[in-house]
């Protein structure tokens, strides 16, 4: 076999209370390749992928290296067997350095006590170089990029030698420019005969890079074949069992007048030069507007502004025509802006609070008089909200983190909507979900424009920018570098457009 | 399918197990009340339950104001001083009156006085308010620092000396001061009255209007509160007021019941208001916490204290067992989070399938 295999699972099930996360599964992982790993969120990847990394164990089925059957109690035994993961939620320290979070638990020292700093610092120096990031050892991870972060999580990994690495949708943060060079650092691992794991929801990316691919549903294996003559259809079969959903019905309606608009948006940034750069944009009734652009291209920072998170950012903004005068981001709800943030974890839900008291947090002057709050209209205004974003949830009451990522995202649009808001505006709405739910997401998106709303959204996904616009704007650099319409918009030019003047991530060494 | 044939067995236990476990603090005030009725002599008498429940309310009263303030993701340390200094403004007031400097002073009824001295305590609250928001103090420093402020300026104000005889004089209408102390209405201590009030009140706020649900959402994610357009910095100004709001009333209370003003006096009350708030199940993490829950803790706290030296335990053994109890409550606390986190777990995992 050109592969050999490294680990396989036999009979895998994973039982947690009340469910069942993995059933009897057989997994191959075949060392020097990649294995892809696919599924909706819920269908037992990530399940598989901690069992193998240590985090759980099998209820029931047996983990074989080689010929030998182990099971790892924790993480640290499995990296002894050289498996290392990379979680989708990064496991970093702000407050350390680069070269502290890379080797942590596991510092470089001098007879056990003394951490050989300047060890630590040119193995650091050196995996960077590997990895082609200028990112200097003694950097503080707290003021890097999300993109950056997931390089030195990788890193990690790295400088542990692994010879399974799992990467749990490792792109999702990754500008384009990022992802090619994490995907040549895997060609290079694969090279090395490193055993790669690689969990995503982007699937042409997985076809593009794997050489083995595994589909889950539910918690059944219903699909294991090696990459080749596999395509997107395939695989949308065995995730979701019928032929792929479209991400949206096109409902043809008119524009209505201009509802927000934008002049001369500025935002300088801690440390010196401007995250937003002279953004002037407008937006009518009923308009979809997609900004593309890399990570850092100052999009967020943008909807930011625009929402009043920023009090410093220069600029004007309108709204059916009138100035928005009011600083305060409750002021801003007031006159129509509502913003579904990127970050739905930290900064879009309270997640001690129940669904019920999440979703009203912006509205609940709808259900007062006085000061009195009536929580029997709460209750109905929730229940009606439930069902029209056919959110599945066991009760309101529950709190909002025992939801998949899919009904969170759900749970934070309903809040948005419940303000009644005219303009909306989205940072990377699909970020994190599964693919039914993405398209669910996107449904809902144009069934608002319809309705007459106003759309911001910003994505690094190009299908679904060109899928899901009416018209395109493509950030750089903090500035707009390109506008296209969806007769004109073409793969190429976004993302010709989203490299102008970027300097920080395409200038070293980005081949043409 | 599979899933539901593993959750039906152990929904039902763990449905009793939660409820148990959300009762925790009930069925530890009736499990410490019924002890000691059993074991010390007395207990059970009317005259101790009036005793006992004026102890308890001057817990209850800072234990509320703190409940706030813990939910809201901050701690309120100075509480303690504010009562003392709170006491001594009460009975120089009732003393001195204000000298105006004009040879004359300005004296005041009861009710002025009662005013005037929330106003201190709403605005050293304020002034809490002020240093964590507005000049981004953490909220266990700045209110450090008014603790120490406040119980220096209760020193100064008599050069540590105590305020005796505070009985008023009924030519300034102040007279009636002691009857917040002595008095009754329809034979309930006027200061039990006074904490039903603040009771309902604090916990109306809390479950019924949009302020209370927006300190909740600050202490449960700051960043996504401000995002869905609370006034974060408002909401907290609110919570802290509020505490020395409560403060101020049991500074007024406790004169008012000793007929005398020590400087003194709330020394470290603050930590038996945060153990109260604690037992009643309030999550110092923020976010999480009820009305309810922390006035039973304070009972539960006051119960045991004066039952112990009912039955003649030494204090340094009450102290121990006050410790060993706000630690098993903890305990136990993180004990149903887990069974509840697991219980909405599964109905949600029922659902998606």
């Amino acid at each position: 076999m050109k592969h050999p295999i490294g680990l396989s699972i036999r009979n895998g099930t994973k039982v947690y209370p009340g469910t069942i996360a993995l059933s009897d599964a057989d997994f191959d992982l075949h060392l020097g390749a990649v294995n892809v790993l696919v599924g909706e969120n819920g269908a037992g990847k990530s399940t598989m992928m901690k069992v193998i990394a240590g985090v759980e164990q099998l209820t029931d089925g047996k983990i074989f290296v080689g010929d030998e059957q182990v099971t790892f109690k924790t993480t640290e035994e499995a990296a002894r067997y050289g498996i290392g993961i990379v979680f989708q939620e990064l496991n970093l320290f702000p407050n350390l350095t680069v070269a502290e979070n890379i080797f942590i638990a596991r510092e470089k020292t001098r007879g056990h006590i003394d951490i050989d700093k300047n060890a630590q610092r040119e193995r650091t120096r050196a995996l960077m170089e590997r990895l082609e990031q200028d990112i200097d050892p003694d950097d503080l991870v707290g003021d890097l990029r999300v993109g950056q972060q997931q390089i030195v999580e990788i890193a990690k990994s790295l400088a542990h030698n692994a010879r399974i690495l799992i990467l749990d949708e490792p792109t999702s943060a990754l500008s384009a420019a990022e992802v090619e060079i994490l995907f040549r650092v895997i060609y290079d691992l694969k090279s090395d005969g490193v055993g790669i794991v690689y969990i995503s929801h982007r699937l042409e990316e997985l076809i593009k890079i794997g050489d083995y691919i595994t589909v889950l549903r539910d918690g059944v294996i219903t699909g294991a074949r090696s990459m080749e003559g596999v395509d997107v259809d395939w695989i949308v079969r065995n995730m979701i069992g019928e032929s792929g959903k479209d991400f949206a019905k096109e409902i043809e309606h008119p524009f209505g007048e201009e509802v927000f608009r934008a002049e001369h948006v500025s935002l300088g940034s801690s440390g010196g030069g401007l995250l937003v750069d002279d953004v002037s944009l407008s937006l009518k009734h009923g308009e979809i507007l997609g900004i593309y652009g890399l990570m850092g291209a100052g999009r967020s920072e943008f909807l930011e502004c625009a929402i009043g998170r920023h009090p410093q950012a220069m600029g004007k903004l309108f709204i059916d025509g009138e100035l928005l005068s009011e600083k305060t981001v409750a002021g801003r709800i007031k006159r129509g802006l509502a913003l579904i943030p990127e970050d739905r974890k930290n900064d879009g839900l309270v997640q001690i609070l129940s669904i019920r008291e999440n979703m009203t947090l912006s509205s609940l002057m709808q259900f007062t008089r006085g000061f009195h709050m009536s929580l029997a209209r709460e209750k109905s205004t929730v229940a009606d909200f439930v069902k029209r974003m056919t959110i599945k949830i066991a009760s309101p009451e529950n709190a909002v983190s025992s939801l998949s990522g899919g009904n969170q995202q759900k749970v934070v649009i309903s809040k948005a909507l419940m303000t009644g808001p005219k303009v909306l505006l989205m940072d990377e709405p699909s970020r994190g979900i599964d693919i039914g739910a993405k398209a669910e997401v996107f449904r809902v998106m144009r069934k608002l424009a319809a309705e007459g709303l106003g759309i911001i959204f910003v994505t690094s996904d190009l299908d679904e920018v060109m899928s899901l616009s009416d018209r395109i704007l493509v950030m750089s650099n903090g500035r707009i570098t390109g506008e296209f319409d969806r007769e004109t918009a073409t793969n190429g030019a976004l993302v010709e457009a989203s490299a102008i003047g970027h300097t920080t991530t395409t200038d070293n060494k980005e081949p043409a | 399918m599979a899933d539901q044939t593993i959750a039906a067995p152990s929904s039902s236990s763990t449905d009793a197990l939660l409820i148990l476990l959300k009762a925790r603090t009930f069925i530890a005030l009736i499990l410490v009340f019924v002890f000691f009725a059993v074991y010390a002599p007395n207990f059970l008498s009317t005259a101790n339950m009036v005793i006992m429940s004026k102890h308890v309310a001057l817990n209850a009263f800072l234990a509320i104001g703190m409940t706030f303030v813990i939910v809201s993701g901050g701690i309120d340390l100075s509480v303690g001083s504010i009562v003392g200094l709170c006491g001594m403004v009460t009975g120089y007031l009732l003393l001195n009156g204000i000298d105006i400097g004009l040879g004359w002073s300005l004296q005041f009824n009861t009710l002025e006085i009662c005013l005037i001295v929330i106003l201190v305590g709403v605005a050293i609250g304020a002034i809490n308010g002020f240093l964590i928001t507005t000049l981004n103090v953490a909220p266990f420093i700045a209110t450090l620092g008014t603790l120490y402020v406040a119980r220096g300026a209760a020193m100064l104000s008599s050069d540590g000396r105590t305020f005796p005889n505070l009985n008023g004089n009924a030519e300034y209408g102040s007279d009636t001061f002691r009857w917040i102390g002595t008095g009754e209405i329809l034979g309930i201590p006027v200061s039990i009255c006074m904490l039903i009030v603040v009771g309902l009140l604090a916990a109306y706020i809390a479950t019924r209007t949009p302020l209370g649900r927006h300190i909740y959402a600050v202490g449960g994610n700051e960043r996504a509160a401000g995002l869905s357009g609370i006034r974060v910095n408002r909401t907290k100004y609110f919570v802290y007021i509020f505490s020395g709001f409560c403060a101020a009333l049991v500074g007024i209370i406790i004169s008012s019941q000793l007929v005398a003003a020590h400087p003194a006096t709330g020394d470290t009350f603050e930590l038996n208001a945060i153990a109260a708030a604690v037992l009643g199940g309030t999550s110092m993490s923020g976010g999480r916490g009820r009305i309810g829950g922390t006035i039973i803790g304070a009972f539960v706290i006051g119960v045991l204290s004066d039952g112990l030296v009912m039955m003649g335990v030494s204090s340094f053994w009450q102290t121990v067992i006050k410790g060993l109890v706000i630690i098993a409550a903890v305990v136990i606390d993180q004990a149903q989070q887990r069974v509840q986190a697991r219980v909405a777990l599964q109905a949600q995992a029922a659902i998606d399938k």
